[in-house]
């Protein structure tokens, strides 16, 4: 400061400029390094022997082999597919009836006590009922899916919609759009970040439910590498795909993050003016 | 006399175009400086760097610790009433203090309303409370009338003038209003690319009246520095 006057301060704005991204990428890191240390340092040492469970650089060994041999890169194809056709099913069911029951009271008085209802009942105890409907092919295994992907879209979506500036709305209407404009113009644009919210969780939710349904009759995929890796007490298999499914599941939360950037970018621009 | 306000140099740059380019503004305690200009000058990014909102590209600043801002809309909580507004963030030992600033308002009655049930006019003066129940040293007003209409507006004027003639804090009221600046203001400053183009005493004596000789003369001054042609005899 070049003056000074008595009983004056100079203001303190918030700092707007972040840290520097290389300093931001590594204190995210440090957490995932950590722990991979751990693990590394467990085994060997001899703390963790290898039946109970393998050391890093054996599953590092172990996935070179089985994408070497066709064995990983066929099972993932596999159970990403079940997994994303189930929340493409899942999603979308819950989106759409997240918009009917959140914008009209109609539509929330038709759907919204029985989605609460159905939503109480833990979708791992349909697994044995899907089996008996649909039987033990895909479909029973999408299904399942699906439906544990739809209810935390539907819960999302439906209090985004509600949750959408109704003054907006109210302005859009008296222009002259319709319901079904006001909705794609003004209401899903509104509930986009509820959309992703609800998007993120049934993302996740489907990797569980794959899980789950990969205990039906598998004779592909990733649940069916693990179950022969159980019958060969192969824990280097199992760690492998235990982290294959985290990795699937971080992935897509990142594709979902990146898709949030590029739908929504008045949100970059904000300033609060 | 004491200063509330000193900025030297002050700049502040939104990529590559300077939209405050320089200024240096000094506002005594108690003074009541009226800012014009016309629509993007840099009006309300000077109120937020005084307010420390935003920071300054460049420059100093120096204000009082104590400064409130009243924005153009009046920015209330809604899951909180009125009262509640006016003395957030103080404790409830505020209460008082609190309906006592609505009463100055003119809102004693409406101290349990929701936001969201106010007037537009109601809610603005509850912003005002909000603003005058800390005390500043330094008031801050963003258009603060802009969204309302004129009668409503003349009751509001006169609000600020008698409350700020009550308590003397320093204000800087930004305002695209002549005749608004010419009734409340001590000074008059005109921002324009960047800097202050006019900066003057406003020396007519209170109250003003508005077909006063002076008033009209200085009002057809101001509004030459803003770059209106009053000879076609528009009003604002
Ligand atoms: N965050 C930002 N990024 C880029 N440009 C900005 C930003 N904020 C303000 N500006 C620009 O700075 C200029 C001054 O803005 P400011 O809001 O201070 O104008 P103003 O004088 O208050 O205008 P008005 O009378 O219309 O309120 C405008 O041209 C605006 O486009
Ligand atoms: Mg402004």
């Amino acid at each position: 400061m070049s003056t000074t006057v008595e009983g004056l301060v100079a203001p303190n704005p918030p700092r707007t400029a972040g840290r520097p991204p290389a300093l931001t990428f590594a204190l995210r890191i440090i957490g995932p390094v950590l722990l991979l240390a751990a693990w590394y340092a467990a085994t060997s040492s001899g703390a963790l022997t290898k039946d109970v469970l393998a050391g890093p650089q054996d599953v590092i060994a172990t996935f070179g082999e089985l994408w070497a041999d066709g064995q990983l890169p066929e099972a993932l194809r596999v159970s990403v597919t079940r997994a994303g056709l189930g929340l493409v099913l899942g999603a979308s069911t819950g989106l759409l009836l997240g918009v009917v029951s959140g914008f009209t009271r109609l539509g929330e008085e038709l759907v919204d006590s029985s989605m609460q209802a159905l939503r109480a009942i833990p979708f791992l105890a349909l697994t044995s009922l899907f089996i008996v409907w649909f039987g033990i092919e895909e479909a029973s295994k999408i299904l399942l899916i699906g439906v544990a992907c739809t209810f935390p879209m539907y819960v999302n979506v439906s209090s985004g919609v509600r949750n959408v500036d109704r003054k907006v709305v109210e302005a859009a209407r008296s222009f002259g759009l319709g319901h079904l404009a006001i909705a794609r113009e003004v209401v899903l644009p509104g509930a986009l970040p509820s959309i992703f919210a609800g998007l993120r969780l049934s993302t996740t939710l489907s990797v569980i439910a794959l899980i789950a349904a990969e205990e039906i009759n598998v004779t592909a995929g990733l649940g069916y590498l693990m179950a022969r890796a159980t019958d060969y007490l192969r824990t280097d298999i199992l760690a492998l795909c235990v982290l294959l499914y985290a990795v699937i599941g971080l992935l897509a939360d990142l594709a979902l993050r990146l898709a949030e950037r590029f739908t929504m970018p008045w949100r970059k621009a904000v300033t609060l003016r | 006399m004491s200063l509330a306000v000193r900025t030297t140099g002050l700049r502040k740059v939104f990529g590559d175009r300077a939209v405050l380019d320089g200024v240096d503004l000094e506002v005594r305690r108690g003074e009541f400086l009226a800012l014009l200009g016309a629509s993007g000058t840099g009006k309300t990014t000077l109120l937020r760097i005084l307010a420390g909102l935003d920071a300054a590209t460049g420059g100093s600043v120096l204000v009082p610790p104590v400064r409130t801002v009243v924005f153009q809309e009046p920015r209330l909580v809604p899951s909180k009433r009125a009262l509640a507004n006016v003395i957030i963030g103080q404790g409830r030992a505020a209460r008082a203090k609190g309906l006592a600033a609505l009463a100055e308002v003119g809102l004693s009655g409406h101290a349990d309303a929701w936001p969201a049930t106010l007037s537009g006019g109601e809610a603005q003066r509850v912003a005002l409370a909000r603003a005058l129940v800390r005390e500043p040293e330094l008031l801050l007003l963003d258009e603060p009338f802009a969204a309302l209409d004129a009668l409503t507006r003349l009751h509001m004027q006169d609000l600020i003038a008698e409350l700020c003639a009550r308590h003397r804090p320093a204000v800087v009221l930004v305002t695209h209003d002549v005749e608004e600046a010419i009734l409340l203001a001590d000074r008059i400053a005109v921002l324009r690319e960047g800097r202050f183009v006019t900066d003057l005493t406003v020396r007519l004596d209170r109250p003003r009246d508005r077909t006063d000789q002076d008033f009209v003369e200085l009002r057809r001054r101001l509004l030459a520095d803003l770059g209106v042609d009053t000879h076609a005899g528009a009003a604002p």
